[in-house]
């Protein structure tokens, strides 16, 4: 694991007219290193997660990814970047392999017509790679916009709740997939509701409530339990 | 992007069956209220024409960025790295596409309706059309982008487009005016100057602001 976090936040407070929704976030992901934000609805967790993929600008404080300045220098910043969001991303006139083709046209990148179908088959839509999306279930549509993570190899990866809507064979290739991509160095920072085996891929939680981080610890030696027993004793206090 | 779009439109077929459908219901509305007096219908054409272009273009180009609503695919076009104009070429291309199809459809609906004949003028008149969609689209392309993320959008897109457009509806009308009483192409240089002048304005500041545009 490298020293230089990948992804640094410092300070970082974001204001919607008189809701402080992030409330001066510390923050720091290293290079192969994969922290999982925990939080009630309302926390900040998605604010978080948009500020650090240049998608917001913060009210104050600042968020880096691999050094560069995510309001200053984003074009930099997404170069590096990688994120699974809420929204899939995906057109619903197009069917999935033309998703496919598009999304990496449109970061600069190609590839021949096995590789967008072997990226299909990871998720398990292979079969419906010629099949329109909007004929797709809200699962489907997931595991497409999860497909993309076959195609590129980001240096940081931000997901927003990545494992809702899947089934059980896609959470699979999901988590061996984040852990390919923490073996190759990449730097995780995650968003979610829940404390099961979705934190598997986790070496570190951090809580969010109000907007503030109020635990920031390795999730070594931590179980489901352990993690919901912290989860609880953190946001009832802050309630 | 142009391919993208094109893609979509030729399978949802949304904004082609919308303008084709309201050019054809300002055509029969010309039709009814101006009648067979060929005087009369000679002196005001070539404005009905550009009403009916400039209308429909409006509508379409109004919901060139709905698409990317869709599943926040505006987030992803936002996250894409490199030089943003890229963008805003693709979606110009696109949407001129569009528009010069349904134009050619509206033009040839009108040569029916009004018994016009077009003669040895569709070339010169081909390349007026030409121009002033390209005009109309390049401009409309940047305030599409810059309304599509706000509320009262339909209202706000045509306030601001329609005035910018004045340099490129006078150029329009006044050249099909003269190529329609069959005057040369070299009558109306001054006016496809006019024209070429502002196509270029109007793409050099959509290609050095979109950036900015698109970010917010």
């Amino acid at each position: 694991m490298s020293a230089v976090p990948l992804v640094r936040v410092a300070g970082l407070v974001r204001v919607f007219g008189a809701q402080r929704v992030l409330d001066g976030v510390d923050l720091d992901v290293a290079a192969g290193e994969a922290v999982a934000v925990l939080g009630p609805n309302g926390a900040g967790k998605t604010t978080l997660l948009k500020i650090v993929a240049t998608l917001m600008r913060p009210t104050r404080g600042s968020a880096a990814v691999g050094g560069h300045d995510c309001v200053r220098a984003a074009e930099s910043a997404r170069a590096l970047l990688g994120v699974i969001a809420h929204g899939t991303h995906v057109y619903d006139d197009l069917t999935a392999r033309e998703n496919l083709a598009f999304w990496l046209r449109l970061n600069g990148l190609r590839a021949d017509r096995d590789t967008l179908d072997a990226a299909l088959a990871d998720v398990d839509l292979d079969r419906q790679a010629d099949a329109r999306v909007r004929t797709f279930s809200a699962g489907m549509r997931r595991r497409l916009s999860l497909a993309r993570l076959g195609l590129t190899q980001p240096r940081v990866l931000l997901l927003d709740e990545p494992y809702a809507g899947l089934d059980q064979r896609a959470r699979k290739w999901l988590e061996a997939r984040l852990e390919a991509l923490k073996a190759d160095g990449a730097a995780l920072l995650m968003a979610t509701h829940s404390f099961g085996r979705e934190l598997g891929a986790a070496d570190r939680l951090a809580i969010l409530v109000a907007g503030r981080v109020v635990l920031d610890t390795p999730r070594a030696g931590l179980d489901a339990q352990d993690v919901q027993r912290l989860y609880a004793a953190h946001t009832e206090d802050a309630s | 992007m142009a391919w993208k779009d094109l893609l979509v439109e030729r399978r949802s077929k949304e904004t082609l069956n919308a303008l084709l459908f309201f050019s054809l219901a300002l055509l029969f509305v010309f039709q009814f209220t101006l009648g067979p007096d060929r005087e009369r219908l000679a002196s005001v054409l070539p404005g009905l024409l550009w009403l009916g272009f400039i209308l429909s273009g409006v509508l379409g180009l109004g919901r060139a960025f709905l698409v990317e609503h869709e599943n926040d695919c505006w987030e992803a076009l936002l996250l894409a790295p490199g030089d943003k104009s890229a963008i805003y070429l693709g979606k110009l291309l696109g949407s001129l596409a569009l528009m010069l199809v349904v134009e050619a459809l509206v033009l040839a609906l009108f040569v029916v309706f009004f018994n016009v004949d077009l003669g040895p003028s569709v070339p010169s008149l081909a390349l007026v059309i030409a121009l002033g969609t390209v005009g109309i689209a390049a401009v409309g392309t940047l305030f599409a982008a810059m309304t599509a993320q706000v509320r009262a959008r339909e209202l706000l897109f045509p306030v601001l487009l329609l005035p910018v457009l004045v340099p490129v509806l006078l150029g329009t009308v006044k050249a099909t005016e003269a190529l329609l009483l069959r005057e040369a192409l070299s009558s109306v240089g001054h006016w496809l100057t006019l024209l070429i002048a502002a196509d270029l304005v109007y793409l050099a500041v959509g290609v050095l602001t979109f950036d900015v545009i698109l970010e917010g």
